[in-house]
């Protein structure tokens, strides 16, 4: 449809003061300063957010899918890698 | 004419949120890229929503059976108090751009002066409308900076956007007999309080984006305060008002 296509940016949410940003989507935009109003306009809408990070799509790099296997699979076994032999006591909940 | 000053206003108010609303609403769907339409969609329900604040007011005030719907759907062109910046066509995105900029900058004001209001129904709206209409002036700043400073093309359709609306702006600042006779009672916003603000705004967003602003004493086209409209108002009416009008009462 276009000529030239706007650039796709990454847009990365944080919900609530003291959380992590969380990645929400993508979207289309000339710039960085239009993209965070996009963000705030397509992603935002319903109070979720308290904070917008955009970065350009063609700086996320990312592991290739078809290494999983050698990348992942290997920690399966690895049980001593995960704090799972210790007694917690009642009270501590989330762990 | 026929309500008391302070229904007119209410009227008046609530006239020029819905009219730019259903403008910017037949956007919806047609937008340039879907990130603007939402974000044009956004303000439209936003504006809709000052709107049902304002009319449910005028409705209570008025009494008997008129609520926010029979007002918005059942007054015809001559009824309507808006003031003729809003209802203009959208044009390209280009004037619809600079019609909400020339709007919002003028409503970021004028709520800014709302808040001190006599009345705290209208202070309250005002209150938390002018958080909206920050960001509307916002974003349509950047579009027409973006815009008008952009390519040879894009300038002269912004400058012709300007030249198209620039003479329904000084009807923003003319206020008709109900205005001035509230202002006086310091429930309406004195225009002229805000007249400087608005030029200043204006000139500094229309410098950056190199468009030159018409002469602020040059000729201006008035009326639609009284309810005496451009020919837009009545199509767009025909549009909005058809369901109700063929339907009375219907709801879905």
């Amino acid at each position: 449809m276009h000529e030239q296509q706007w650039p796709l940016w990454e847009v990365f949410i944080r919900s609530k003061q003291g959380l992590d940003h969380k990645h929400a989507g993508s979207l289309h935009a000339a710039d960085a300063a239009m993209a965070i109003e996009n963000a705030r306009d397509v992603y935002t809408r319903r109070m979720e957010g308290v904070s917008i990070w955009v970065v350009e799509s063609k700086y996320i790099h990312a592991s290739n899918p078809d290494e999983a296997a050698s990348l992942y699979d290997p920690a399966n076994d690895k049980v001593y890698r995960h704090p799972t032999f210790y007694d917690l006591p009642d009270e501590l909940k989330h762990m | 004419m026929g309500y008391p000053a302070h229904i007119e206003y209410a009227l008046h108010l609530a006239d020029n949120a819905l009219i730019l609303g259903h403008r910017n609403s037949e956007w919806t769907g047609h937008g340039p890229i879907l990130e603007q339409d939402i974000a044009l969609s956004n303000i439209a329900l936003d504006l809709i929503g000052q709107a049902r604040y304002l009319y449910q007011y005028a409705a209570r005030m008025i009494g008997s059976d008129v609520t926010e719907d029979t007002l918005a759907y059942g007054r015809d062109a001559w009824d309507f108090r808006n003031g003729l910046l809003v209802e203009q066509g959208n044009g390209d995105w280009g004037k619809t751009v600079m019609r909400q900029f020339l709007f919002s900058s003028w409503q970021y004001f004028f709520y800014g002066r709302l808040l001190h209001s006599r009345d705290r129904e209208l202070a309250a709206i005002a209150e938390k409308s002018v958080k909206e209409v920050t960001y509307h002036l916002r974003w349509s700043s950047e579009w027409v900076i973006r815009l008008g400073d952009g390519t040879k093309e894009s300038h002269a359709r912004m400058e012709r956007a300007l030249d198209q609306l620039w003479k329904f702006t000084g009807e923003l600042f003319a206020p008709a007999v109900y205005e001035r006779e509230l202002a006086v009672e310091g429930v309406a916003v004195d225009l002229h309080s805000i007249r400087s603000l608005w030029e200043e705004k204006v000139a500094e967003v229309l410098g950056e984006a190199q468009l030159t602003a018409g002469a602020v004493d040059t000729w201006m086209q008035t009326g639609g305060k009284e309810g005496r409209h451009t020919e837009h108002l009545g199509y767009l009416l025909a549009e909005m008002q058809f369901l109700q009008r063929t339907y009375p009462g219907c709801e879905w």
